[in-house]
C-alpha cells in the first residue's frame, strides 16, 4: 500500500513536471498541425531541438544574452518551417510527412556529428546556459519543497510555474484563433483543400502560417526542455519523442485546445506510475525476478501504455475531450 | 408545371390571386428571355460570338500524355443566361472546368472573364473575381457544421488574417452580417433546420444543396455547377433546378455540366455540346436532339434511331399481322415470334 501511494506522488510530480510541459508544448504545437489543419509533421522534435540549441549555443558558445537566446531559437524554428513547407505544402500531405520525419532525423545527426562539435558540442552537448533564467526566480532556487508527497527544488518549481504558464499563454492563442475566422479555413483545409480554395481563400499561405506556428510551439516546449535538464544533448531530441506526442494527443483528444494537455499530463504520469510501481513490485518479490526483472521495467512500461492506447482507440476513440460523432464522420 | 410549388398553390386559391401569380412569374421569367432573346437569332454554329459575352475561351488545349483531354478553338458564355454544357463520359467537360476555374493548367489557349485574362490565376484568384464552381463529387466539409460550412463562403472577412484573428473586435460585426446573410441562404435552401449539424450527416442530396448555398455566399458572378443533379432524388431535382433558375433571375451567369437532358431542355438558354475534348455543337436547346453531330456523339456513329409514336404503332401492327398468318399456319416457329411479340 505504501509502494503504491508512493508511486502516486513520484508519478504525480511527472503529471506536473517539465516533461509533461515540454510534451505538452510539442502536442499543442502537433493539435495545430495535424488536429485542425491536417497538416502531417512527423518531425515535431526538430523544433525543439532548434528551441533547445537555439539558447544553449547562444549562451554557452556565443556568450549571449539568455533571452537574445531566446529570439534565436524561435527565429530559426520559423526558418525550419518555411524550408519545410515551401517545397512540400503545395502538394499532397503524405510529402510534408515524408519530409519532416527525414529532417528531423537528419538534424540531430548533423547536431551529434563530430565536424558539429566545436558548435553544438556532438555527443556531449552543452550544458550550463540556465543560470540566469533560474536566477530570476523571486524564491530561494536551492531549497527543497515537499509538494504533493514529493521533493521539489526551488529551481523546478521555477521551471514548473513558467512553462505551465506557456502552456496556458499557448492554449488561449489556440482557442481564440481557432474560433475565430481563420480557425474556420484552417478547420475547412483539413476537410478538403479544393473545396477551400475554389471559395477563394490562399490554402497555402494559410497551411504555411499553420506550419509555422506550431513549429514555434515545438521550439517553445524544447525550450523548456532544455531549461528543466540544464543541458542539450542531440541525442535528447531521439524522433520517438514526436511519436509520444502523437500518443498524447490522441489521448486527450485532437482538435480539441485542452486535449494536448491533459493527454501529455496523463501519459507522463501512466509511464513514471508503471515504472516506480514495477520497480517496487519486483523489489518487495509480489512480481518473481523470473518473470519481470527491474531493468526490463523501462520497455515494459511503454508496452502497457500501447495496450492503454489500443483500448482507448477501441472504446473511445475520439480521446478524452473529442467528440465521438465527429470522430465516426471518417468512417463514412 | 409540375415543378414549380408555388405555382401549384396559387392553383387552389382565387382567380385573382391566380392572376398575379401569374403576372409575378411573368416578371421573374423576363430576365431568362432577356438571354434567350439575345441568343435567338444566332447561327446554330460552334464558335459563335455572343451579344454579350461573359467569358471568353481561345485555343485551350490540354493534354495528358498522348491523349488530348479539351481543345477547344473558340467559345463564348453569354452573360446572364444559362449554359448547359453536355456530351458523353470522357468528352473533357470536368477538364474545361478545371481549367477555367485555374484548378488545372492548360497546355496553350487564353481565356477571359469581363475582358480579364484568366489563364495564369491560381484557384482562389479566379474565386476572388466572381467565379465560383462547385465539384462533381460533392465536397461538404464535414467536420465543420452546416452553419461554418455557410459562413467560409463569404468574401473579404477580416478575420481571416492571422493577426486580426486575435482581436475579435475587429470581425465580430461582420461575422454576425455574414451569420444572417448565411441563415437567409439556409432558409431558401431548407437547410436552415440543420444549421449546428455537422455536414457530414447530410444526406447526398443536401450536400449538394449546401453547396450550392454556400458557393452562393461569396456573392458570385459566374456559378459553375458539375452535375449538380447527379445521384439526387427527383424531387430534389426540381428544387434544385428552381435555384439554379433563380441564379439567372438574380443576374449571375450559370454554366452547368448535366446527363439529364430532361433537365437541360428545361432550364438552359443555350447548349453546348462536347465530344472527345471539342465542342462539337452549340445552339438552343432545341436544336441539338435535330443536330446529327450530336447524335453520332452519343450513339455511334451507326444506331437505331428512336421510334416515334406512329412508327411503334406500324412496327406492331406489322407484327401482328404476323402473328396473325403464323397461327393460320402449325410452323414449330411461331412460339418464337409469339414470345417475341408478347415481349415488346
Amino acid at each position: 500500500m505504501a509502494d503504491l501511494l508512493n508511486a502516486f506522488a513520484i508519478a504525480g510530480k511527472a503529471f506536473f513536471g517539465f516533461q509533461a510541459i515540454f510534451f505538452a508544448l510539442l502536442a499543442i504545437g502537433i493539435n495545430v498541425h495535424f488536429g485542425y489543419t491536417g497538416l502531417l509533421n512527423f518531425g515535431q522534435i526538430a523544433f525543439a531541438m532548434l528551441g533547445g540549441f537555439g539558447i544553449a549555443i547562444s549562451v554557452s558558445q556565443w556568450g549571449l544574452n539568455f533571452w537574445l537566446g531566446v529570439v534565436i531559437g524561435l527565429v530559426s524554428a520559423v526558418v525550419l518551417a518555411l524550408l519545410l513547407g515551401l517545397p512540400t505544402l503545395r502538394l499532397r500531405a503524405d510529402y510534408l510527412a515524408i519530409v519532416t520525419i527525414a529532417t528531423a532525423e537528419g538534424l540531430r545527426l548533423v547536431f551529434r556529428s563530430v565536424s558539429a562539435t566545436p558548435v553544438t558540442g556532438g555527443t556531449r552537448g552543452l550544458s550550463a546556459f540556465n543560470g540566469s533564467f533560474i536566477d530570476l526566480a523571486p524564491w530561494e532556487t536551492q531549497t527543497r519543497h515537499r509538494v504533493l508527497g514529493t521533493s521539489w527544488s526551488g529551481g523546478e518549481l521555477w521551471v514548473a510555474l513558467v512553462g505551465w504558464s506557456l502552456v496556458a499563454l499557448t492554449s488561449l492563442l489556440v482557442w481564440q484563433l481557432m474560433r475565430s475566422p481563420w480557425g474556420r479555413v484552417v478547420k475547412a483545409i483539413r476537410e478538403d483543400e479544393d473545396a477551400v480554395r475554389a471559395l477563394g481563400k490562399n490554402v497555402y499561405a494559410y497551411k504555411m502560417q499553420a506550419l509555422v506556428l506550431g513549429g514555434i510551439f515545438g521550439a517553445l516546449g524544447g525550450m523548456i526542455y532544455a531549461i528543466g535538464t540544464g543541458s542539450a544533448i542531440p541525442d535528447q531530441y531521439q524522433n520517438a519523442n514526436t511519436f509520444l506526442a502523437y500518443a498524447a494527443l490522441i489521448l486527450g483528444g485532437a482538435a480539441r485546445v485542452l486535449g494536448p494537455v491533459l493527454g501529455s499530463m496523463l501519459l507522463l504520469f501512466i509511464l513514471q506510475f508503471a515504472d516506480t510501481l514495477l520497480r517496487a513490485l519486483i523489489e518487495n518479490g509480489v512480481i518473481p525476478e523470473g518473470l519481470l526483472s527491474s531493468t526490463d521495467v523501462a520497455q515494459i512500461r511503454f508496452v502497457l501504455v500501447g495496450i492503454g492506447l489500443m483500448l482507448l482507440l477501441v472504446f473511445r476513440p475520439q480521446g478524452i475531450f473529442g467528440d465521438r460523432r465527429e470522430v465516426m464522420l471518417d468512417a463514412r | 408545371m409540375p415543378a414549380d410549388p408555388s405555382a401549384q398553390g396559387s392553383h387552389a386559391a382565387g382567380s385573382e390571386e391566380i392572376a398575379a401569380a401569374r403576372q409575378a412569374g411573368q416578371h421573374r421569367a423576363a430576365p431568362q428571355r432577356l438571354a434567350q432573346a439575345a441568343l435567338k437569332d444566332l447561327p446554330w454554329e460552334v464558335g459563335v460570338a455572343k451579344p454579350d459575352a461573359a467569358v471568353v475561351l481561345d485555343g485551350v488545349t490540354r493534354t495528358f500524355g498522348g491523349l488530348t483531354a479539351v481543345s477547344v478553338d473558340h467559345l463564348e458564355i453569354q452573360r446572364g443566361g444559362i449554359t448547359g454544357l453536355i456530351g458523353p463520359n470522357g468528352a473533357g467537360k470536368t477538364t474545361l472546368f478545371n481549367l477555367l476555374t485555374g484548378f488545372d493548367q492548360p497546355n496553350t489557349g487564353t481565356w477571359s472573364f469581363d475582358g480579364r485574362d484568366l489563364g495564369k490565376l491560381s484557384p482562389h484568384q479566379v474565386a476572388r473575381l466572381g467565379v465560383v464552381r462547385t465539384f462533381q463529387l460533392t465536397k461538404a466539409l464535414s467536420r465543420l457544421t452546416v452553419l461554418q460550412n455557410m459562413l467560409l463562403g463569404a468574401q473579404g472577412q477580416r478575420g481571416e488574417s492571422f493577426l486580426r484573428a486575435l482581436l475579435p473586435g475587429i470581425w465580430r460585426a461582420q461575422e454576425k452580417a455574414n451569420t444572417e446573410k448565411a441563415m437567409d441562404l439556409l432558409q431558401r435552401f431548407k437547410l436552415d433546420a440543420k444549421k449546428d449539424d455537422f455536414a457530414g450527416t447530410l444526406s447526398g442530396g443536401q450536400r449538394k444543396l449546401l453547396e450550392m448555398a454556400r458557393a452562393l455566399m461569396s456573392d458570385p458572378k459566374v456559378v459553375m455547377l458539375d452535375e449538380p443533379m447527379a445521384g439526387v432524388n427527383p424531387a430534389l431535382t426540381q428544387s434544385l433546378l428552381g435555384h439554379v433558375k433563380d441564379l439567372r433571375e438574380e443576374g449571375m451567369t450559370v454554366i452547368f455540366v448535366e446527363h439529364d437532358m430532361d433537365v437541360v431542355r428545361d432550364i438552359s438558354d443555350w447548349v453546348v455540346v462536347m465530344a472527345a475534348g471539342k465542342v462539337i455543337a452549340e445552339g438552343p436547346p432545341e436544336s441539338i436532339s435535330q443536330n446529327q453531330a450530336v447524335v453520332d456523339a452519343y450513339l455511334g456513329a451507326h444506331h437505331d434511331a428512336p421510334l416515334t409514336v406512329e412508327e411503334e404503332d406500324r412496327v406492331l401492327a406489322e407484327v401482328q399481322a404476323e402473328i396473325a398468318l403464323e397461327e393460320s399456319g402449325t410452323s414449330s416457329s411461331s412460339g418464337v415470334i409469339n414470345s417475341e411479340g408478347t415481349s415488346r
